[in-house]
């Protein structure tokens, strides 16, 4: 009976962190990519690319250092194409907390940039967005200009938001 | 500063005045082309070569090549200015000509193809067979970055990174580094001819010519403390290091001002230039003062009131690594 009893105290536990658990785990696996099409007239032209953050380096020798001190966990990455023509770059950081993402933002941000509606704060150039959402941080790169990349780049990166 | 005229004046005597060779028989004298006494450092610009996100013009960057190498070499003719920078035993012996770009920051800011190719294209034209030319990097996806497609086929242009060849299983050292170099150079190519592209640099101030060389060693991340100072310097101290990379055609077409290494296209900037030189300490600080110029020109602070200069350049300069000047007064810098 007492047996039974610890059992059941047991599995009530492993419930109770299984549900805790389930939505950190969930963020840290989850798939931030959009796949080809699922957003107009982008395709999804490279494999993801996971750095641990040991690993960084591999990936941007030289830039890894301010995300490690801000706390990165780990670094996706992977390519995009807008309509055949214009390529980007999706990068998403995933760092120990909200406040991790936030320095590296604040950090990059300067006053050309415009604010963007994006998870809990993003900016704009003409060829990049940065935003954050909780410990996420998200910078899309577009490699040329065209008349409606802004408006390519943003709806790209408002599928990203939706996946996080 | 002087001009092309003057310069074809003097070069010819301060070339006659040097030319020691090594205990390996290879010309070894810094600034061969040089007037005695100062390095030589030359900066070709073609100010309309490329507009903002246009693509470049091949006969133009070819054209820009030739008036750089000219014009440092003292030679009239492109060939004859080649065979002045590899040596003909190198041609005759068919020795690996490495060209070391730099790839890091991805497509948007690496090495241009078409310097590439157009240097390719001048080095075949003075006898080097295709397979003995080997564009390298650290690995496919940096290569790739360039707009190069990989090939280790002996019979064309060769392509591939140290993620092929591999890293020599033992270390070598010089002060702080202790690094394992990758057996493209330490193996396969007798010179290397360094590809580096002009980049400022959150922790070095500026990334060119030495800082390039972190891309022959397997852990480069292990070089970063203290503003990559003295690990620039240490590193390029290593014998292979120091030896075999004998002339540096610095990539400034492109450039980011700030936010570097990596690429950030709110920072972009077309210097329109090649950078070229044999000693790298110079080239560098060269370099160095292209980038703030164009820093305080956009409104930013100089890399040292930034609080990130390029210290590694002076640590080189210095007598415990001697690679170079860094003193202005001692560049013999020449605009084309």
């Amino acid at each position: 009976m007492i047996f039974r009893s610890h059992w059941k105290w047991a599995f009530a536990v492993l419930v109770m962190a299984a549900v805790v658990a389930v939505p950190g785990c969930k963020k840290k696996n989850a798939d931030p990519y959009p796949a080809s099409g699922a957003i107009a007239g982008w395709q999804k032209t490279s494999d993801t690319r996971v750095f641990a953050a040991k690993d960084l380096w591999q990936y941007i020798d030289g830039d890894a250092e301010q995300y490690l001190a801000a706390g990165v966990v780990s670094t996706a990455t992977s390519d995009y194409k807008y309509q055949g023509q214009l390529e980007a770059t999706v990068d998403v950081y995933t760092m120990k907390d909200a406040a991790g993402a936030r320095k590296i933002l604040e950090s990059g941000q300067t006053g050309d940039a415009s604010r963007v509606q994006l998870g809990d704060a993003g900016i704009a150039y003409a060829q990049s967005i940065i935003f954050r959402k909780g410990p996420f941080l998200v910078r899309i790169v577009a490699f040329e200009t065209t008349p409606d990349s802004a408006q390519a780049l943003l709806a790209l990166a408002h599928g990203v938001e939706a996946k996080l | 500063m002087e001009s092309r005229r003057d310069f074809l004046k003097t070069a010819a005597t301060g070339a006659a005045l040097l030319g020691a060779e090594s205990k390996l028989g290879l010309a070894r004298v810094l600034n061969q082309h040089a007037q005695p006494g100062k390095s030589k450092v030359v900066i070709a610009r073609d100010a309309s070569l490329h507009e903002a996100g246009a693509s470049l013009d091949e006969k133009r960057v070819l054209a820009l090549l030739d008036r750089a190498i000219t014009a440092y070499t003292g030679r009239a003719h492109p060939a004859e200015a080649w065979k002045s920078i590899v040596p003909a035993s190198f041609i005759s012996g068919g020795k690996v000509i490495g060209l070391k770009t730099n790839g890091l920051g991805g497509k948007g800011i690496s090495t241009h193809l078409v310097l590439v190719l157009a240097i390719a294209e001048r080095l075949q034209q003075i006898g080097v067979k295709p397979g003995n030319i080997l564009v390298w990097d650290r690995n496919a996806r940096d290569l790739e970055a360039c707009g190069l497609t990989i090939n280790t086929d002996p019979s064309r242009l060769r392509c591939y990174g140290s993620d092929v060849a591999g890293y020599e299983a033992q270390p070598v050292a010089f002060g702080t580094a202790n690094v394992r170099l990758s057996k493209i150079l330490t193996r396969e190519c007798a010179m290397v001819i360094n590809l580096p592209i002009l980049k400022e640099h959150d922790l070095a101030g500026v990334t060119f010519a030495m800082k390039n060389m972190y891309g022959v060693v397997q852990r480069p991340n292990e070089l970063h403390a203290n503003g990559c100072n003295p690990g620039v310097a240490d590193l390029n101290c290593v014998p292979a290091i120091r030896e075999k990379v004998r002339f540096t055609i610095g990539d400034a077409l492109t450039s980011v001002y700030d936010g570097g290494p990596g690429f950030h296209p709110e920072r972009l900037w077309y210097p329109n230039a090649l950078i070229v030189g044999e000693d790298r300490v110079a080239v560098d600080h060269t370099a160095w003062q292209m980038l703030d110029r164009k820093r305080v020109e956009v409104g930013f602070e100089t890399l040292e009131a930034a609080g990130r200069p390029p210290r590694y350049i002076a640590t080189a300069a210095d007598a415990a690594h001697h690679l170079g000047v860094n003193d202005s007064q001692r560049i013999h810098l020449m605009e084309v």
